[in-house]
């Protein structure tokens, strides 16, 4: 099968196939249900950090394009689940991060270098917000 | 080895062996021509040197022990962790000070900690090191030090962590923050120190320096301790 | 009425103001929060992946705790668990959901934990103003002998309370449980359109700038709304609303800070339990000031 994307011709390979499974299983949802309504990407909070809107990332996860796991929006999702909530076809698109996420994770790969974080904001900072960020971000 | 011996079969390094039934690992392996040159230490399971692995044929349980007590089984599968690395924190005890965070400032990998009891269960001295772990999270310098106070630092459950924390360091920058500033100290010792420097002892200490051995002895046997 | 309670790290840690004056409101309202003992890290954030075991052991092992208590004849409330930290609460209220209807996964767990009894599944998560509600909002105000008169007060619920949509404690587009509480406390409840909108959580570790930005947004609005304070239910919010008003400050000129506090310090406040339950020395931009000329204290 081969589409179109702008003026690029990009076919979609077993390997994509493999991708994209693979994702809705992790995640457990539905990835082929997404319409590109644009809902999930107009409730994120925090797309003026993102490179890849979450919709955007919907629709690679969709054709199984592994170079959305080098996006640096998967890393800039805070949880917040405002778009699993405003998502009209139900699918848990923070879930959907989250997959994306474990499958750097899982393969050694760590987000957040604790070496980068100062001792006196060590201090500072509640227990909680390191704890999370480490589940988040680190193998 | 006589008549009434036993031996069992051990494997070391997947080697097979018959050894007398009453050894300890370690001698074992030693009975086996194994010499000990790291990995061994006090021989009485104070040092934490001689922290042990195995599995017995037929289970898949895996099973911690110090190699200088546990005496062989037959069908045990032995691997000897001589080292388990870590990289323990910089501090001097005198500048910092017991604050609420300060376990998880220097080793803010504790929030890692999954509570999956792994830790405790590897540990071969039955210490609760799950829950000294937690209370390491929650700055209760105290209950970390109570709790890890017999930790012969073995490496076991630094090994096994999945979480990737080494617990017994942890635990010694909290046992030494808690001796330092919270721990209550004696009185009686803090007057007893005063009173020797006082030099209130010399004149008995100099005597009894001066007995012979068979007059100490008397008077050590019939000496009187009084509460 | 006592419940079992889940305090989590941070309330023992950096937002002790939240724990005190919670239990002290509580308490004036015949509100036992009995601590769990022996309680573990719930490990939050929750996990979301589907095959996830290991991340779901500390909360069980919580659940499991609870199950005990109530065999112990310590709780009045069988099996209800209250918790005071939002982020705690979504985690094992989501846990709970799961393993319940999960046997394999629960299987799993009780097969790691294998020292610790199986979870019975019989253990309900509440979040304390989910509680407050419950017990009614009329009963409060029956209590409060300072009410905060003129006191306007935004409230922020931030995420986890209210998403996913299955354990939101109120309506997630719309709710009204914590102005309902501040009204009830004779305050003044502003509504800001953010006030559901994510302070960028765990974020304030490696990234400050994306919470600098998420802060200052939802701060503005409560300025531009007059708003007094603005009241939290969350220690990681109040963290990244509060603490972090100094990097706000740093980035955008003209901002003014504006103080925030836990929705049980005003609770403490409002029936007259005293400075040492409010706690307010603990709070980063001091509220007091603003008290005094309402004359609230």
């Amino acid at each position: 099968m081969a589409l179109q994307l702008t003026n690029q011709t990009f076919r979609i390979s077993d390997r994509n196939r493999k991708f994209s499974k693979k994702i809705g299983e992790l995640s457990g949802e539905k990835i082929d249900l997404c319409y590109q309504c644009g809902g999930c990407s107009s409730a994120c909070p925090m797309t003026s950090h993102m490179d890849l809107l979450p919709s955007k990332v919907m629709r690679l996860v969709q054709l199984g394009m592994e170079d959305v796991l080098k996006s640096r929006t998967i890393w800039v999702c805070s949880t917040c689940l405002n778009c699993t909530v405003r998502c009209p076809r139900g699918i848990d698109i923070a879930n959907v991060m989250e997959a994306l996420r474990q499958t750097l994770l899982r393969g050694k790969f760590n987000h957040l270098d604790l070496d980068g974080v100062k001792r006196e904001d060590l201090r500072e900072i509640p227990p909680v917000a390191i704890i999370s960020s480490l589940r988040k971000f680190t193998a | 080895m006589g008549p009434n011996d036993s031996t069992v079969t051990i494997y070391v390094m997947g080697k097979r062996y018959e050894v007398p039934a009453d050894l300890a690992i370690m001698k074992a392996m030693e009975y086996v021509g194994y010499q000990f040159v790291r990995g061994c230490g006090c021989r009485a399971a104070f040092c934490g040197a001689c922290a042990t692995l195995y599995r017995k044929k037929g289970s898949y349980k895996l099973q911690v022990a110090l190699a200088c007590q546990k005496i062989v089984e037959d069908g045990m599968y032995i691997a000897t962790i001589p080292f388990a690395p870590s990289d323990k924190r910089i501090y001097e005890l005198d500048k910092i000070r017991p604050s609420q965070n300060i376990l998880l400032e220097y080793y803010p990998e504790i929030a890692r900690c999954l509570s999956c009891n792994t830790c405790t269960k590897a540990c071969p001295q039955d210490l609760q090191v799950m829950d000294y772990v937690q209370a390491a999270l929650r700055g209760d310098l105290k209950e970390v030090a109570t709790l890890s106070f017999d930790c012969i630092a073995c490496g076991l459950c630094a090994v096994r962590c999945p979480a990737e924390i080494v617990p017994y360091d942890v635990a010694q920058l909290a046992r030494r923050l808690y001796a330092k500033y919270l721990a209550q100290t004696s009185e009686h010792l803090v007057k007893r120190l005063g009173e020797l420097k006082e030099g209130r002892f010399d004149e008995e200490i100099q005597r009894l320096k001066g007995l012979s051995r068979e007059d100490l002895t008397k008077i050590y046997e019939k000496r009187e301790i009084r509460v | 009425m006592k419940f079992a309670y889940y305090p989590g790290c941070t309330l023992k840690v950096t937002a002790k103001s939240f724990e005190e004056s919670a239990i002290a409101a509580a308490k004036a309202l015949g509100l036992e929060l009995v601590e769990i003992p022996r309680w573990n890290c719930c490990g939050t954030v929750h996990a979301l992946a589907k095959d996830d075991v290991m991340h779901y052991i500390a909360p069980t092992r919580i659940l499991v705790r609870v199950e005990e208590m109530n065999k112990q004849g310590l709780l009045s409330e069988n099996f209800r668990l209250v918790t005071i930290c939002a982020m705690c609460y979504n985690t094992l209220k989501r846990v709970n959901s799961v393993v319940k209807g999960d046997a394999e996964r629960m299987r799993k767990l009780h097969d790691i934990m294998e020292k610790e009894t199986p979870y019975e599944g019989k253990v309900e998560v509440l979040h304390l103003l989910e509680l407050l509600r419950e017990v009614g909002f009329g009963k409060l105000t029956e209590r409060v002998n300072n009410p905060l008169k003129e006191l306007r007060v935004a409230s922020y619920y931030g995420c986890l309370l209210l998403r996913p949509k299955s354990l939101s404690i109120d309506n997630s587009d719309n709710p009204r449980v914590m102005e309902d509480l501040v009204e009830a406390l004779g305050g003044e409840a502003v509504e800001i359109p953010y006030r559901t909108k994510c302070c960028g959580a765990y974020h304030t570790v490696d990234r400050i700038d994306i919470v600098a930005e998420a802060a200052q947004k939802i701060l503005k609005q409560a300025e531009e709304a007059g708003a007094d304070v603005v009241a939290v239910a969350c220690p990681l919010c109040s963290f990244n609303l509060g603490e972090r008003q100094e990097e706000v400050a740093k980035r955008f000129l003209g901002f003014r800070k504006i103080p925030v506090v836990y929705f049980t310090q005003l609770m403490a406040l409002a029936l007259g339990l005293g400075e040492k339950a409010c706690g307010f020395e603990e709070n980063h931009v001091d509220p007091r000031p603003t008290l005094r000329s309402k004359n609230l204290i």
